[in-house]
This record gives C-alpha cells, structure tokens and sequence, in this order.
C-alpha cells in the first residue's frame, strides 16, 4: 500500500502555506458555491480539508496504480494503428483509474463538472504523478489546455468542451513544425476560413506534438494569408470527433516512453477558433506555455523526489569496505546535495503556483465584476510574481533534475548503468525537463528582463522582512553577503550596454538570482518548520555561496574582448 | 430493470502487514495494533456491484456492515466510490459473534432492509479466513446462492450470469434471483475513492457519531448528503439468545504462532513401496489420520 501523498510530509507542508487561504477565498469567492453544490465547501477549513483529502486520493491512485505500472509503460509504450495512437495497457490503466477517481478537471468550475480547485493542488497532482512516471505526468498536465480554453473561449466553447475535459477526455496543444520549435513565430500551418460549412479548416503537419491523438486540440495555425510573423497566427480548437487530423507516426524518444509524441497531418479538419483572431501567439500561447512551464516544474521536482529516494534507499542497501556507502562523506555529500535540491525545487515550484493562483483567479473574477483597488494592485503584483518566477523555476528545477537523476546513478555505481534499477529510467525522463516547453537558455531569456529591472531583488527584500526568527539570523546574514555580490555584478554587466555581452552572462546572472530565491524560499520553509527543512537549507545555502562566488568571479575577471573567442566562425 | 443490491461488507484488521505486536499474549488479535481496513475481498463485491449500478440505470448498492461503531467508515469508504448508503449493525450484544451469530444478525438486517435483488459479498474476511458468513445469509434467507465469483458477466430477465473462479479453471454459471453472490479476491480491484464524492459525503455520519461530535462539527452535518442508517439488536428484531457470544457455538481453545519450516527434503519415485512407506510414515507422526 503506498500513497504519494502521505509518504511525503512536504506536500502537506506546501499544501498548508499560509497563502492558501487567501487562495481558496479568491477561488470559493467567498464561499459562494456551498449553496448550489453539495460538494463546495463553506469555509477555510472545509475547503483545506477537501484539498487534504482530493491530494489523498490522488496520492492513493498514483502510488498504488500509475507507479507499478511505469516500468511497463516505458518498455511497451504506445504505438500508431491505422494513424491512432494505442497508448501502452498501463497508460489505460492509468487514465482510467484518474478518471474513476474523479480527478480530471481538478480546477475547472463546478459548473463545467470541475472540482474548482487551486493550481496548487493541479500541480501537487502531477508533481506527485511525475515521481512514479515522468510520461504519465504529461498526459495529466496537459489538462491545462482546459484551463487555456476556460480562459480565452467563448461561453458556448466552454460550455461544449469543458465538461468534457473533467470527464477524462484528454487535451494536447499542437504547436510546433518541422520548421518551428523554439521559434513559434514561423508556423505555418493554414488557417482558411470555409464560408459554405462557416467554419475553418486547417492544413499541414505538426510534429513533436505531446499526446498528438487527444480528443480536444489547441492548435496554433496562420489565418492571415500573406503573413511571416507571430501577428498572423490564431489559435483553434479542433475535436477530433470531427476528424481530418492523423497521426503519421510517433517519435522514439530518449525518454518519457510512455508519452505519445506525434507527427500530425491536417488534411482539411475542421476546426473553430479560439479567442479573437492574429491573438493566437502573442497572448493565448504565451498563456498556455506558461501553464505548461509550471508544469514542467513539476514533473521537474517529481523527478527529483524520484532520484532522492532511489539514492537513498540503494546507498543505504549497499555494503562496501564493511559499510553501507551512505556512510562514506563522498556518497552522503551527493545525497544531501540532491535533497536540498530537491527541496529547493520543491519550495520554488509551490510559490510560483501560488503566484500563478491569486493572479489567475483575480482575472477571472475580474470577469464577473469589477475588481477593487486593492485587488487590483493584487493582480498586478502577483502576475508580475509569477512572471519572473515561472521561468526562473522552469530553469533551475528542470536543471536539478537533471543533476540529480545524473547523480542518482552515481549513487548506483555500476548497477546504476544497468536498465535493472529505475534510476536509468528516470534519468532519461528528467533529459526532456530543460529542452521542452523552452530550453534552460530560452527561460533564461525570460528572466533576464527580471534580473535587470529588479524583480528578484525587490521579492528577496520581502523574504528577508519576513524572516523574523532569531534561529535562522545566521543563514540571513550569510544570504545578505549574496545579495550584495548580485547587487555588483548585475550592474557590472547590465552597464556595458552590450547586448550581446549581456546575452552572454546572462545565464550565471539568472542562476545567481536562482540560488539566492531558492535559498530564501528553505528559509522560509525552515521558519515554519524548522525540523524539516533546516538541513536543506544549510546545504543549500552552502552550495549557492560557492556557485554565487564562482559567477561573481568569471563576470568580474572576464574582459568583454574575451567574447571573441567564444565566437564559432 | 434497475437492481436493489445490498453488499455485505466488514471492516478488519490489517492482517497483511502484521508486526510482531499484532497478537496479544493470550493469543487474542491486538486490534488496536493494527489498522482498520475494508476487508479486501468485500472491496471486490463492492466493485461487482457498482459495475451493475453503471450498467443499469436506476440501480441502488447499499452496504450492510456489523461491528463496532468505527465501522461507519466502511459504509462511507462505500459512499467514496459510489454506493448510495448504507447501514451500520452496532450493539453490545452482537460482541464476540462466530459465524453463525453473525449471519443471524445480518440476515435480520437484510429482513428490516426489505426489497432487493442482489447481495453481494467478499467471498471470506482476512481476519477469520471462514468464507461461511456469506453462505450462511444465503441459507437463513432461503436463497440460491454462487461462490467464488470472478466477474458478473450479465444480469437480465431476473437471471444473473456469473463466472466462477475454482481451483482449476472457471465456470460459468446462471441463477435466478434474487440471490447471493460471494466474490473471490482475482475479481477486479475496486475503483478508487471519487474526489467529488468523498467532498460530498464526508460529513456523513451515524447517530451516535453526531452525538458524539462537537457543536462545530454539528453544524456541518446538515449537509451528511446521506443517511448513515445504524442499526441496535432490537432495531432488527434480533433474538438476543442468537446474537454475540450467546448465539455463537464456536469456542477458540487455543490460537497457536505456526511457523513453516521446511528442514530437509526427501525425493520419492513412484513405486508402490515408497508411497506404502510414507504413508505409513505420515500415519504414524499424525500428520494424517
């Protein structure tokens, strides 16, 4: 009997933020539906309780069905039969146990059969999901597609797809092109309007396309013949009830075995658009990679969980020169790291997804009424919040994964290089995390505009005023040095003007700003409780003075002439 | 045709994962060592059952526990998954029931319940291992009754068709109903806990529970959603000579800590003589005989 949920005190303790309140307040506008639905709750406690027990369930069907089922999946996989995709037995099974247990549509309004639940608890699920199988994880987090829809598409769309989507029907969001990856702007896929039927029809291939053969496509697509750039993309919904999309065939990855990527071609489907027309990238995809980021994040920190108990529990297991190896500083050191790591990601997975919540959840509102001030300047603060830390935390946790599966194996030793122990399979899944969804260095793009115009710093100045507790004075101080380095080398490069050369540190800029965010978020964790988080934050703070002054290092010893050698003819 | 089916169901010790405090001195299962469960088996009844319910419209599952008043979990465990309610059997007077007792009692439960047309139950109890309670509802209430089910494969014109899972193979079998069904634990798991529904029920509570609670807590079972129907002896009209210890004629003489050792192996042909020889051999050391 296992349970992903109880077996791990630090979603509980995530789940139990102080934030939360205020989140499921925003969420339940106040409380509103416990009139209408027989399962909304009517207060605070209620409604943290039903969070408790939803994550339970979840915990339940993760531990007990997905995570058996993952060593099959990745070996089997899915397959394409007459142009559908067959997913792995396990997949099924795994689909229809998420689907008994009611959890689709975790954070759509009752009104569409959702459970109206915060982003929290959405990606608490999949971080969960991503610990038992990394492939399994995408299926779950596309449901942000719901969410995309639920925020751009018209009452009539909502009211025909949503339901739906809570009902267990799958999503994927078909983007990319042979010829458009990271660059969306070059899609190409056409758009034509068909006046005789009075809808539109698309034309062309997608690839790469994650659960390609769901039952409800976004799909990024020209409308506006004659166009090049990102201005003359729409976005549409295509239901494949109404056909005209195959799936030519599946790649075979590296990794996330289970997840169907798939080659599409459209050959006249029928499809509606979503949201207004030429919005398509610029405001509606943008959304939905965001959401997408977040759930990176957390397949990310799933992956970690992953790689820190097959360390753990294998180093304890084996015996060398007398002892278990956990025993030996150079195996307990690879250990400690990957659990502050671990945490690390953690702390800075749940804050951004609470970020996401307020703001998400005032839009919404604002919806239905005319905001407050107050709520305004709440709206405006928390969107910013989760602007700058979505692609600050898809960096670092998706790198940590990495780092720690690769460590993970380590830990094995030989063994670890066999396809006998999980650790293989998790290092394969976790290679995908800083690629897809953007890479490491188009997150860092992102947050570069962050580091310059203060964002970070501004934040951390909040974290230090919040941290009022003698015991973590010392942590505090030795944090403050590291805020000071940041505060000389970002000017140090940001003043050269050269954009180029700022382009060229940016990477160690935003790093730097990663380790210090990290650091104050196990502070804070180690404020609420102490017992639990004291020994990460130690290691990490630890670990982010050595890398802070390893960066502040290359930028103050490294002549911008130097940039010449690194150019590739 | 929708069905009124009742699932016989009991709340037991986890005897699969047992430590070494898990048995008191006298020999007396510790409960308060291990946890509570839903026995496992009555899972998969439970299962049987809501797979009718999907299949035919209309139709009803309603669970029957007897225990203590900590069983009311069983019927919201029920609840969880999809079961419309249920009724706890709870009395000082049905402690210490063997078999026969306990059939009596749920067989004056399922009387008090009235109509229905299928009971469904785990074929036998982890904690007991007797597989004679569901049989013996079966008989006290003069229906047919089939074992060891694996799947119920259809259930039309007052005819349930069910697959049986037997020692060497599976057979197939019609009875009419109403009847009984004992599940076997190679039937399907039973689906998880619905997050809607355990948001929905998770203020129901039994009589005495709501006595029990605080005001606060009180305040929130205006929305039980459900009934939790607890039942005393006297609610079923039960004869008390017949119920608990009073009703029940197996006495435990002893309960033994068996350890299975084997300590040497001895290969046999299949010559008359050998088997002559090990029968005799077994005769002797009691093992037969």
């Amino acid at each position: 009997m296992s349970n992903f949920y109880l077996d791990n005190p630090s979603l509980k303790h995530h789940l139990h933020h102080p934030l939360m309140r205020r989140i499921a307040e925003l969420k339940e506008r106040n409380y509103a539906d416990a009139a209408q639905y027989d399962y909304a709750p009517f207060d605070f406690e209620d409604a943290i309780d039903s969070y408790e027990k939803v994550m339970e369930i979840a915990g339940e069907v993760i531990g007990e069905v997905v995570a058996p089922n993952a060593e099959e999946v990745d070996h089997v996989g899915p397959s394409v039969v007459n142009n559908r995709v067959v997913y792995a037995p396990g997949t099924v099974e795994n689909l229809k146990a998420t689907i008994q247990a009611g959890l689709m549509g975790l954070s759509m309004p009752r009104r569409y059969e959702g459970l109206n639940m915060p982003m929290v608890t959405f990606i608490m699920a999949a971080d969960m999901s991503a610990r038992a199988d990394a492939g399994f994880c995408n299926l779950w987090a596309l449901q942000d597609c719901a969410e995309t829809l639920y925020e751009f598409g018209n009452e009539d769309q909502h009211k025909r797809f949503l339901p739906r989507a809570c009902a267990g029907e799958t999503l994927s969001m078909d983007l990319t092109e042979p010829d458009a990856g990271s660059d969306l702007q070059a899609v190409m896929l056409k758009a034509t309007y068909d006046e005789a039927n009075d809808c539109w029809r698309l034309n062309g291939v997608k690839r790469f396309i994650t659960n390609g053969d769901a039952d409800i496509h976004l799909v990024l697509a020209r409308s506006e013949e004659g166009t090049k750039d990102g201005r003359g993309l729409s976005m549409f919904i295509y239901d494949k009830r109404d056909g005209g999309v195959d799936v030519r065939r599946i790649e075979n990855k590296l990794g996330i075995k289970g997840s169907p990527t798939c080659e599409l071609t459209y050959k006249n489907a029928k499809a509606e658009l979503c949201g207004s027309r030429k919005l398509g990238l610029i405001k509606y995809v943008m959304s939905l990679m965001n959401g997408a980021r977040l759930g990176i994040m957390a397949q990310a920190t799933g992956l970690s969980e992953a790689a820190y108990r097959e360390a753990i529990a294998y180093a304890k297991d084996r015996k060398q020169f007398g002892k278990a190896i956990i025993e030996f500083p150079a195996v307990y050191e690879m250990i400690a790291n990957i659990k502050a790591k671990l945490d690390g990601s953690r702390a800075i997975l749940y804050e951004t997804a609470r970020f996401v919540d307020i703001y998400k959840i005032l839009e919404d509102i604002e919806k239905e009424r005319k905001l407050e001030p107050a709520e305004k300047e709440e709206l405006k603060k928390y969107k910013k919040l989760a602007d700058a830390f979505t692609p600050l935390g898809k960096a670092m946790t998706t790198e940590y994964a990495n780092q720690n599966t690769y460590d993970c194996i380590q830990v094995h030793g030989g063994s670890g290089f066999m396809k006998d122990y999980t650790c293989e399979r998790i290092y394969r899944d976790a290679r995908i995390t800083n690629i897809y969804e953007g890479t490491t260095q188009l997150q860092v793009v992102a947050a570069i505009r962050h580091v310059l115009t203060g964002t970070y710093l501004a934040r951390w100045k909040e974290y230090q005023e919040e941290l009022q507790n003698p015991e973590l004075d010392g942590l505090k101080a030795r944090l403050e040095k590291l805020v000071a380095i940041y505060e000389q080398i970002v000017p140090k490069v940001a003043d050269t003007k050269d954009n180029e050369y700022i382009d060229f540190q940016a990477r160690r800029l935003v790093e730097a700003a990663g380790h210090i965010t990290l650091s104050y978020l196990l502070l804070l964790d180690t404020n609420r409780d102490s017992e639990a988080f004291k020994r990460s934050a130690e290691v990490y703070v630890t670990y982010a003075e050595a890398e802070v002054h390893k960066i502040q290092e290359f930028i103050n010893e490294f002549p911008i002439e130097s940039l010449e050698y690194y150019k590739q003819a | 045709m929708s069905l009124k089916i009742i699932v016989l169901a009991k709340q037991v010790p986890d005897t699969r994962n047992v430590g070494k405090d898990a048995m008191k001195e006298d020999g007396t299962v510790n409960r308060a060592a291990l946890p509570a469960i839903f026995n496992p088996e009555d899972l998969n009844a439970l299962e049987q059952a809501l797979r009718l319910k999907d299949e035919i419209p209309g139709s009803t599952v309603t669970l029957l526990t007897m225990g203590p008043p900590r069983a009311a979990d069983i019927i919201r465990e029920g609840l969880f998954r999809g079961a419309d309610g249920g009724y706890l059997l709870t009395d000082r007077a049905f402690a210490g029931a063997d078999t026969l007792a306990t059939s009596y009692a749920l067989h004056e439960a399922i009387k008090k319940i009235g109509q229905f047309d299928l009971i469904i139950s785990g074929r036998q109890a982890i904690d007991g291992d007797t597989a004679q309670v569901g049989p013996q509802v079966a008989e006290k209430l003069g229906l047919s009754q089939i074992t060891y089910a694996e799947e119920i494969q259809s259930v039309a014109n007052g005819k349930i068709t069910v697959k049986r899972r037997l020692e060497h193979g599976v057979e197939i079998v019609e009875g009419k109903m109403p009847i009984l069904v004992t599940v076997n634990g190679s039937a399907p798991d039973c689906r998880p806990r619905n997050a809607k529904l355990i948001q929905k029920y998770k203020y129901a509570k039994t009589a005495s529970e709501q006595q029990a609670n605080d005001d606060a807590a009180n305040s929130r079972s205006t929305r039980a959603n459900a009934i939790l129907g607890e039942w005393s002896a006297t609610d079923v009209n039960a004869d008390p000579k017949q119920c608990g210890l009073s009703g029940s004629p197996t006495k435990v003489k002893k309960i033994e800590s068996v350890v299975f050792q084997a300590k040497e192996s001895k290969t046999l042909d299949s010559s008359d003589q050998q088997i002559e020889e090990l029968i005799v051999e077994l005769i002797t050391n009691h093992t037969i005989g």
